[in-house]
């Protein structure tokens, strides 16, 4: 950075930094930090055992246990759809591209209870294959694989816009070298490519994967809030507030709030450590 | 474009490729090519374009006239109108409070600054049903700022104050992360050049600063109303969610849902979606005509 080496005078400036900082200290802290606050209040409420009990009890465990295995299915099949995407838009060129990359954003779009109406509208009581899935006996809406389906909608984007602006600023000079010098296409991927992006997949999974945790507009469309069986973690948490248990609700939060937070620092320390490696607009 | 040291326009190589329109499908010695499409293809098409298909196909079983009446239905108009208006005020909103905070970030050391950028992330990781029952457990009567906003005779939880506020808190992030990266590499040259010749920082605002971020911060304030749009979470638990009042348009897709009304709740979806559609093209030419504007 030149502009950096040069010492500037800026004595306007300094005198409008204070205020700056404290309006902006402000902003932060009122609208955005607070919530984050009442969370743990609200869950500690009513002392650290009551909290505790919250999280132990059956349906909240099954609710932990449905989130991980809706985010272990969808997370998965989301990024090797982000790599295979970003092979060929990145490494070929090809008519329609523009076209791709417009699709492949359209769930970002799209709002999360649009995500899990079209699901409906598939395989719902009197959706498209309705009758026959009742006729065969095989639940999907209302059961795990409608929560899978609308989840993986809603996270569709997010490792393949991390991994595209990336490969295509490396371009494929990296790999055709390789295979040039006689390596085979899987050993060029996985010995060159895969090096070369691992932090920004690593940084699109974990976007991923606190959003798949996360998601409630969709998969409260296509849960039918079963207690025990079809209630993630955030649909767990509505059930109790509109049962008027703050402590029970506020104490499942505070677990989302504490893997939002996780999701933050690790973020926090790739786009530190791993600037370089990261997609040009990840670069603080 | 030009070089920021010699202040020439860079000028493309001649073996540049791209004038020319590329054909179908370039050759390449990389392998994989087919296989990497067909599998992107295929899942784009299973996962996103298939179900919203159905999106656009359902509503037609009521005809267009009952399109047309399930629209004007004045539940569902009052809930589009209200989802709309709050959504663009709650963007607009943004715009002031996210140019603040980006300017501060980038222009201004201070400790707890990394603390502060890295929160700007909050809303995006915070799950939206977590920010939704957090926000009302403030703005209610009962809560903090909600018992110091009813002394001064004003209702924020379960009215449309309270839907501004949630919008407020998805939307900021947007703004300030399409701005951040510009005012970051925004030439202090040429700032420095204004204040050189005698500008005064309003100045400077107004002719230097806000001509360059004009487009991004455009393109931030779109993104937030966009999304604005379509939130659930954060916003059903502090609306109220009263008929008439306070229910916002997703929320009714989930009533008419529950009646079985499928028809019914794909038109009011399409719906959302073109009307969003409209605004973002609307803000798109904006975009084009302020950055056009800001390079001349």
């Amino acid at each position: 950075m030149t502009a950096a080496a040069i010492p500037t005078r800026r004595r306007r400036d300094l005198n409008l930094a204070p205020l700056m900082i404290l309006a902006s200290a402000a902003v932060m802290a009122g609208l955005i930090l607070m919530p984050l606050v009442v969370v743990f209040h609200d869950a500690l409420a009513k002392g650290v055992g009551a909290y505790f009990a919250a999280l132990k009890e059956p349906d909240a465990l099954a609710a932990v246990r449905l989130t991980l295995l809706v985010a272990a299915i969808s997370v998965p099949l989301n990024a090797v759809f982000g790599v295979s995407a970003a092979w060929a838009i990145s490494k070929f060129e090809f008519r329609g591209k523009s076209v791709l990359l417009t699709l492949i954003d359209m769930p970002f779009s799209i709002s999360p209870v649009v995500s899990g109406l079209v699901w409906v509208l598939l395989f719902g009581a009197q959706g498209l294959f309705g009758t026959w899935l009742i006729d065969h006996d095989v639940k999907i809406i209302f059961a795990t694989p409608g929560l899978v389906l609308a989840t993986i909608l809603v996270t569709f984007p997010f490792v393949a816009r991390e991994l595209i602006p990336l490969m295509q600023q490396q371009g494929a000079d990296e790999e055709a070298a390789a295979l040039t010098l006689g390596a085979s296409g899987l050993t060029t991927f996985w010995r060159v490519t895969l090096p070369n992006i691992k932090w920004a997949l690593l940084y699109g999974v974990l976007l991923c994967n606190a959003r798949a945790m996360g998601e409630f507009g969709a998969v409260s469309v296509v849960s039918g809030h079963i207690r025990g069986l079809t209630n993630t973690l955030p649909l767990h948490v509505e059930v109790l507030y509109n049962d008027y248990d703050s402590v029970g609700a506020f104490s499942a939060a505070s677990v989302l709030a504490g893997l939002g937070i996780l999701t933050l620092v690790l973020k926090s320390v790739l786009e530190w450590r791993h600037s370089g490696e990261l997609s040009a607009n990840r670069k603080h | 474009m030009t070089d920021r040291f010699t202040a020439a326009p860079v000028v493309r190589p001649l073996n540049d490729p791209w004038p020319r329109r590329p054909r179908l499908v370039e050759h390449s010695v990389l392998p994989g090519f087919k296989l990497s499409l067909g599998i992107t293809l295929v899942y784009l098409a299973l996962i996103v374009l298939l179900p919203l298909s159905l999106l656009a196909i359902r509503p037609w079983e009521l005809g267009f006239d009952g399109i047309v009446k399930t629209l004007t239905d004045p539940r569902v108009a009052s809930a589009l109108r209200l989802t709309f208006g709050i959504s663009l005020l709650a963007a607009l909103t943004n715009a002031p409070l996210g140019l603040l905070v980006a300017w501060t970030l980038t222009r201004y050391q201070f400790p707890g600054r990394r603390l502060m950028d890295a929160l700007v992330d909050l809303p995006f990781a915070l799950p939206t049903a977590v920010a939704g029952i957090a926000l009302t457990a403030i703005y209610a009567p009962t809560g903090p700022l909600g018992a110091l906003a009813e002394k001064v005779g004003l209702k924020t939880a379960y009215s449309p104050l309270g839907i501004f506020i949630a919008l407020v808190f998805i939307g900021l992030p947007f703004v300030v992360r399409s701005v951040q990266p510009v005012l970051q590499d925004l030439d202090k040259d040429v700032e420095e050049a204004a204040q050189t010749l005698g500008a005064s920082d309003l100045q400077r605002a107004a002719y230097v600063v806000i001509p360059a971020i004009g487009p991004a911060l455009l393109s931030g304030i779109s993104l937030a109303f966009a999304r604005a749009v379509g939130e659930y979470g954060s916003v059903i638990f502090i609306a109220g969610n009263l008929p008439m009042k306070t229910e916002i348009a997703p929320l009714l897709i989930v009533i008419k849902l529950e009646q079985y009304d499928y028809a019914g709740a794909s038109a009011i979806g399409c719906a959302m979606l073109a009307i969003s559609f409209g605004a973002l093209v609307v803000m798109n030419i904006a975009q084009i005509y302020l950055a056009r504007r800001g390079r001349a």
